[in-house]
């Protein structure tokens, strides 16, 4: 049975019944659309951001670094992904990362699967995926984006970039070594009940907003609307699409929803995917802030393969789904 | 005593400074407080994650926003 069965139920109720709008009608099918997904995406992140946030307690990265710092290449670069998946990111916390991984010792490369991991695989559009097209979607997407950044970071790390990394990075000495937190169980329910908190407050209205643009396509756009101009046959479309989706990063908690509804018009799914994957992972001022601990030419260089990875990723989920 | 926020400027390290400020007045207690704003500086302290907090040169917590009562508890 379809987990999510009794919100159905009670969206019909309050769309038919309470509000006394027509079944079938266009009007009355958007609003159900609304209020069922608003409600189903709403639980869903509640339980997933638990989740995701208590795991985390067990990962600060100052506990991470030490492990990853007697990793070497690929098993290296697979645990610094894996470890990415859990890892919320925002451009703030980039470059002290950087530096701390850097530091003690851990490879460019793996450094980098952990920096491109972290942003890509974000746990809100993995709720959002799971929510609007099911757990499949969710999970190729989270595939999708580990081994991305598995083979982007190793790729980087065979590249010797290391004299492109700014000079001062490496004088930095840390004076003392810290004393890592011991959390209690109890202070670990309470950290990720936070976050939960913290981050439906930051989301919902995106979220809310993108859910109803959706609920608007859904009911009133016409079917097969981008097949003709964003179709499997128009090879530019996965690269345009990344081009778009890189200056969107805040909102991507609504932009999922609308690419949703797009799909149902004909968007083809790969496209659909590089598009998310391009608002998550590259930001603009994830960029500017990398700047400070990177030079020019490597952050191009990181730029152009997380780039390369995620259009490759749109091409082949196009041709295999 | 002496006091330092570490942060790069992000708006929890203001909540953080502007927390610490709160416990010392209720504790009426006259400490040297310090912001840290220099990435190269922060580092030295080992931490990855910020705000933290120095308390004589120790590193009492990272990564949280601490309420005025929790900072009380490390001041006493």
């Amino acid at each position: 049975m379809d987990l999510f069965y009794p919100i159905q139920i009670f969206a019909n109720w309050l769309v038919y019944s309470l509000f006394n709008l027509q079944q079938g009608s266009v009007i009355g099918g958007a609003i159900n659309f609304f209020i069922y997904d608003s409600i189903k995406i709403f639980i869903l992140l509640a339980v997933i951001i638990f989740a995701v946030s208590y795991i985390r307690t067990y990962l600060a990265p100052e506990k991470v670094k030490k492990i990853l710092s007697k990793k070497f290449e690929i098993f290296g670069n697979m645990t610094a992904s894996t470890v990415g998946i859990f890892t919320p990111f925002c451009s703030c916390s980039a470059v002290p990362l950087f530096i701390g991984f850097i530091e003690s010792g851990v490879p460019l490369g793996i450094t980098f699967s952990y920096l491109i991991a972290a942003p890509l695989i974000n746990e809100v559009a993995a709720v959002l995926l799971w929510g609007l097209f099911g757990w499949k979607i969710a999970l190729l997407y989270i595939a999708s984006g580990w081994i991305i950044s598995v083979i982007a970071g190793f790729i980087l790390g065979k590249m010797h970039l290391e004299k492109y990394v700014e000079d001062y990075v490496y004088k930095i000495k840390i004076k003392q070594d810290l004393k890592l937190e011991k959390k209690t169980q109890k202070e670990r329910v309470k950290d990720a009940y936070d976050e939960v908190k913290s981050i439906i407050k930051k989301v919902f209205p995106y979220v809310l907003i993108g859910i109803a643009i959706g609920a608007f396509i859904h009911g009133y756009a016409p079917e097969n609307l981008l097949t003709q101009i964003a179709g499997k046959g128009n090879w530019l479309a996965v690269p345009i699409a990344v081009l778009i989706g890189v200056p969107l990063y805040s909102n991507a908690a609504g932009v999922i929803p609308i690419v949703s509804s797009l799909i149902e018009k004909g968007l083809p799914l790969g496209t659909a995917l590089a598009f998310m994957m391009a608002v998550v992972a590259l930001s603009l001022p994830e960029i500017i802030i990398l700047r400070k601990v990177l030079k020019t030419k490597l952050l191009i260089i990181y730029v152009a393969i997380v780039t390369a990875g995620i259009i490759f990723t749109g091409y082949l989920f196009n041709w295999i789904l | 005593m002496k006091i330092k926020v570490l942060g790069p400027g992000c708006p929890n390290c203001k909540v953080l400074e502007a927390n610490t400020k709160k416990a010392l007045e209720e504790l009426k207690i006259k400490a040297d407080m310090e912001k840290v704003t220099d990435i190269a500086k922060i580092m030295e302290y080992g931490i990855m994650s910020t705000p933290a907090l120095v308390i004589d040169e120790k590193v009492v917590s990272y990564g949280r926003v601490l309420s005025p009562n929790e900072i009380k508890k490390f001041l006493r």
